[in-house]
């Protein structure tokens, strides 16, 4: 058999080099008339090691990395097609701590298969969960999702099997399966992964969803931000038509299914469902005030499931393995894993997928492994651009729907940023509303005024303008936005703002005493 | 060529891209998508031309172009460079990333230089959170940015 040698294509990896290195393998090869096939895997998430090459011995995978094309020739020269040792040998992949400590359900195939080769998705467990839907009632199908207990990973948290159960229980003559592949939030970069490592699990916890709820159409709204996710969703999709996955007779069932990639167009609230439904529709992404719910009146007034990626992804692995093997990780009412996005200022950045329960301080200081600066963490913040601002003081919280609510935050995606000591919290408050003006649909008026307010008032913060005063008008201003905007962009920029404020007070006092106390 | 063949030009293009698209459902977003990708931008000729082909009114059509960041009024520099200004962007330096190449080129976000090599933009979020500060170049991913990066980046657009 000839060598199989693994160079991740993951935006990620090649974001730090991916394609050079995997030129200079090339390159190698035919330069030393060595025969080998090259495999462009996604990542597996560790991105403080990317680009990782992988070799495949009769002992099992070797990882190297960070490889640079500089060190490609002394690769092949300590015979890394065996295996062999070199100062970027990292051993089996699976023994590394980053990835010997995860939990991986959705992400088990990403950065280990080729995504685009539909056999060796089979030869890891793939289509089993379709496999098995198709010989089930859709209501079967709808209660083993509920029975799993998996809510939707895009930051609601709203159970996916209610969700489905209603769309199933709405007559209608055309239903669809929408997948929010738009992931705006920073931080975020899960649905990234699974789209270029491993597309097919996303296209096969779509077809489950229609099955589940007799739509036979989909749409995955990818942003228009991650043109690799794209390109791959596409390729695949094509492959798994040609295969029979998707068509009039999903894997020779009596099934139709049959899905479609769009792109976004720059839009940060299209991530918003009913935005998002008004921008596949051609129309400008505007919030639709709920009732009616999507699920009743959707997509083209459609009864229409709409879902997160990882929501979706998580699926056929529920369907393969019972809702109870799902059900059993986790805690509270937050069940199942979840991959954790390690990002910003930290040493081992990278994607986690761990049952929920881990607190906060164990994953920014254990996994994390602190700053990449090497200084102090001063900030944590949670669930991307909307999401609260953590000081040390809460790392103890565990990493659960619920208890991040009680501390005044979210998880959202499960994307976190960490912040070292050089963070000001007053300017990373004004981004908020800075971001939230930005990218405001301009539907309501708390938001879309309430944003530029908040701007002008936090720069007169800044400059010591009746600071106290201001404070207590922002702090005012937030609860407006809360509590009267149509959707989570108005009404959950004060969680960014309102804890900086809460946390942080002292970079809120007025510029003289700032430096004072400096 | 006169301002009056031009515009036929462009609607005639539009047209055809009208033609092949408008059986998708929603089909107006995959149509800009692809005359921005044929013309460079969203031509204000081709505006009508799409009204006309979708049935919808030509202030439908002007509202729904002018919501989304991506669809340009006008052409981009020959290139586009996109530098992520994002929390977890921001938390690894990306204010003086982007001070450092607005300076290097001489331009703020949102202009083309004079000689039309590059537009600078700034991006929220590339998903390159774990390999930050990042940027887009031309379509192009590029993470961790230093000064070495920053002064090839620069290097590659003035060329």
């Amino acid at each position: 058999m000839i060598p199989r040698i693994y160079v991740p294509a993951d935006s990620g990896a090649l974001a730090l080099g991916a394609e050079k290195v995997a030129k200079a393998i090339e390159k190698e090869l035919k330069e030393r008339g060595v025969e080998a096939k090259i495999v462009r895997n996604g990542s597996r998430g560790a991105y403080f090691l990317e680009p990782m090459v992988e070799v495949a011995t009769a002992e099992g995978r070797v990882a190297y990395g960070p490889v640079k094309p500089s060190d490609v020739k002394s690769l092949f020269d300590s015979g890394f097609l065996k295996g062999g040792h070199h100062k970027r040998w990292l051993g089996s992949p699976d023994k590394i701590p980053f990835f010997a400590k995860q939990t991986r359900l959705t992400f088990a195939r990403c950065g280990i298969i080729d995504p685009l080769s539909l056999d060796s998705y089979k030869s890891h467990g793939g289509l089993n969960g379709l496999q098995n839907a198709v010989a089930m009632a859709p209501a079967d199908i709808v209660k083993q999702v509920t029975e799993s207990g998996l809510r939707g990973r895009g930051g609601a948290g709203f159970p996916t099997g209610i969700k489905w159960k209603t769309v199933l229980d709405t007559a209608g003559a055309q239903k669809y399966i929408v997948c929010n592949a738009d992931e705006g939030d920073s931080a975020t970069f899960a649905d990234r992964m699974i789209m270029e490592g491993d597309p097919f699990v996303l296209i096969e916890g779509m077809a489950i969803a229609g099955i589940a709820t007799g739509a036979t159409k989909g749409f995955v709204y990818i942003r228009s931000e991650y043109p690799h996710a794209v390109a791959t969703m596409n390729k695949a999709v094509a492959i798994a038509r040609k295969a029979g996955v998707l068509g009039l007779n999903v894997l020779g069932s009596p099934n139709a299914f049959d899905m479609e990639i769009r792109v976004g167009a720059g839009a940060y609230v299209c991530g918003e469902e009913t935005s998002l439904l008004n921008s596949l529709e051609g129309k400008r992404g505007v919030v639709r005030a709920k009732p009616p719910l999507p699920a009743i009146q959707g997509l083209f007034g459609k009864p229409t499931v709409i879902n997160n990626v990882i929501s979706l992804a998580s699926v056929p692995i529920i369907m393969d393995r019972g809702a109870a093997y799902y059900k059993d990780f986790g805690m509270g009412r937050s069940r199942g894993t979840i991959p954790i996005q390690i990002a910003g200022n930290v040493k081992h950045g990278g994607l986690f997928e761990t049952a929920f329960g881990l607190t906060l301080g164990e994953i920014v200081d254990d996994i994390g492994g602190g700053t990449s600066t090497g200084r102090p963490v001063k900030a944590v913040q949670v669930g991307g651009p909307l999401g609260a601002y953590f000081p040390r003081a809460l790392f103890d919280t565990p990493f659960d729907y619920e208890e991040f609510a009680k501390r005044d935050g979210l998880i959202g995606h499960a994307g976190i940023t960490v912040f070292d000591d050089t963070a000001d919290m007053l300017k990373q408050a004004r981004f908020a509303m800075e971001f939230c003006a930005i990218e405001s649909c301009g539907k309501c008026t708390p938001c879309r005024i309430g944003s530029t307010r908040g701007v002008e008032v936090l720069d007169k913060v800044a400059a010591g303008i009746e600071a106290e005063k201001n404070l207590a008008l922002v702090t005012d201003l937030c609860n407006t936005m809360k509590f009267g905007s149509l959707c989570a962009l108005g009404g959950f920029t004060p969680y960014p703002v309102m804890s900086s404020i809460t946390h942080f007070p002292e970079d809120f006092k007025p510029a003289p005493a700032r430096v004072a106390a400096e | 060529m006169s301002m009056q063949a031009a515009s036929t030009e462009i609607a005639s293009r539009t047209a055809a891209i009208i033609d092949e698209m408008k059986g998708l459902e929603g089909p107006l977003l995959p149509i800009l998508h692809s005359i921005q990708e044929e013309f460079g931008h969203v031509p204000k000729d081709a505006l009508p031309v799409i009204a006309d082909g979708l049935n919808l009114s030509r202030a439908e059509v002007h509202g729904v172009v002018s919501f989304y960041h991506d669809f340009r009024a006008k052409p981009a520099g020959r290139h586009v460079l996109k530098l992520c200004q994002a929390e977890a962007c921001q938390s690894m330096g990306s204010d003086a990333v982007a001070a450092k190449i607005k300076q290097l080129l001489g331009i703020d976000f949102h202009e083309t230089t004079r000689d039309g090599s590059v537009t600078l933009e700034p991006v929220y979020c590339l998903g390159l959170c774990a390999c930050s500060p990042s940027a887009m170049l031309d379509g192009e991913v590029i993470g961790r940015l230093d000064d070495e990066k920053i002064e090839e980046i620069v290097a590659e657009v003035r060329s």
